[in-house]
């Protein structure tokens, strides 16, 4: 039986608005990953936020786009 | 629910939405007294046969119905920003479930766990069976175990749409583009009926949203029988 869990509460996001919240998560597991390698833990806490919070077309968008190397950000 | 002959707010199912109810009776009953007030010291200043030539002043009089007016809206005021600041309140949730609204239905996801999606489409009025409400049930509900935060999060794939539930006293937009997060509990169990509420075009009155309130042991095995299929 899982215990319920989902992305806490991020003071630095208190409003309505959660766009920032997901797409901060998101960019910060990747740079985690390339920082720290792809076996640190740690980094799959960002993991766990961007997919509670994050659309899943969203994520799949911005996964093809690293993929093509079209993605907007730097990572 | 809201029926065509709901006159007084539905029940409500949330903390939240029953501390709305009471404000709003509350401030109703102020307004109720006034206005019968009024309405009686106009009728007995219509109907009386009293005569006073020589009137100039009533000093006691004009402070009281200037002070009074004051008192009143203190009344009314207070109640109100402590609501205002307990709506705003931070909390943590337990479960996250997305929304977001398609022309014309809404899709939810549940991915704390296990990668559960689904879209919600109303069941046509010439699909119905005897059990079900005329444009307000559909396909697939959503569950949420009740007495527990939830934390939704609304968006769009196409237009404009707003995700509501009376009941709890939920109402969001849902723009494209942006994620807009609203956090409630429900405290009792049941199905809850909204429908879209800014306009999305021609099936706008016809993307209804259901949700089922359930015990967290009945939404734990939702959610493992959601994840198979």
């Amino acid at each position: 039986m899982p215990s319920l869990e989902t992305a806490p509460f991020d003071p630095r996001f208190p409003n309505t608005n959660q766009t920032r919240y997901c797409y901060s998560s998101y960019l910060d597991f990747y740079r985690c990953q390339k920082v720290k390698g792809e076996s640190y833990k740690p980094c799959q806490y960002f993991k766990k936020v961007y997919n509670s919070v994050c659309p899943n077309s969203w994520v799949e968008k911005w996964n093809d786009q690293r993929e093509d190397g079209t993605f907007p950000a730097k990572i | 629910m809201m029926t065509w002959k709901t006159l007084m707010s539905p029940d409500s199912a949330s903390p939240l939405m029953e501390q709305l109810t009471f404000l709003h009776d509350h401030a109703l009953m102020i307004l109720l007294m006034i206005t019968v007030l009024v309405g009686y010291l106009m009728a007995s200043l219509f109907f009386n046969k009293f005569n006073y030539r020589y009137l100039l002043e009533g000093q006691t009089i004009e402070m009281i119905w200037t002070i009074l007016p004051a008192v009143i809206l203190i009344f009314i005021a207070l109640p109100s920003l402590r609501l205002l600041y307990l709506l705003d309140e931070v909390n943590n949730p337990l479960v996250t479930v997305k929304t977001i609204g398609h022309q014309w239905y809404w899709s939810y996801e549940y991915t704390d766990f296990a990668n559960i999606e689904f879209d919600s489409y109303m069941i046509p009025s010439n699909e119905m069976e005897d059990y079900h409400f005329r444009l307000l049930d559909v396909d697939n509900r959503i569950a949420v175990p009740y007495n527990s935060q939830i934390r939704m999060i609304v968006t769009a794939a196409d237009v404009l749409h707003s995700w509501t539930i009376p009941t709890l006293g939920v109402k969001i937009d849902a723009t494209p583009g942006r994620l807009n997060q609203i956090s409630f509990l429900l405290n009792r169990t049941g199905i809850f009926f909204g429908q879209c509420s800014e306009i999305c075009g021609a099936n706008h009155s016809f993307m209804p949203i259901v949700m089922e309130s359930i015990s967290p042991e009945c939404f734990i095995s939702w959610i493992y029988n959601m994840s198979e299929i």
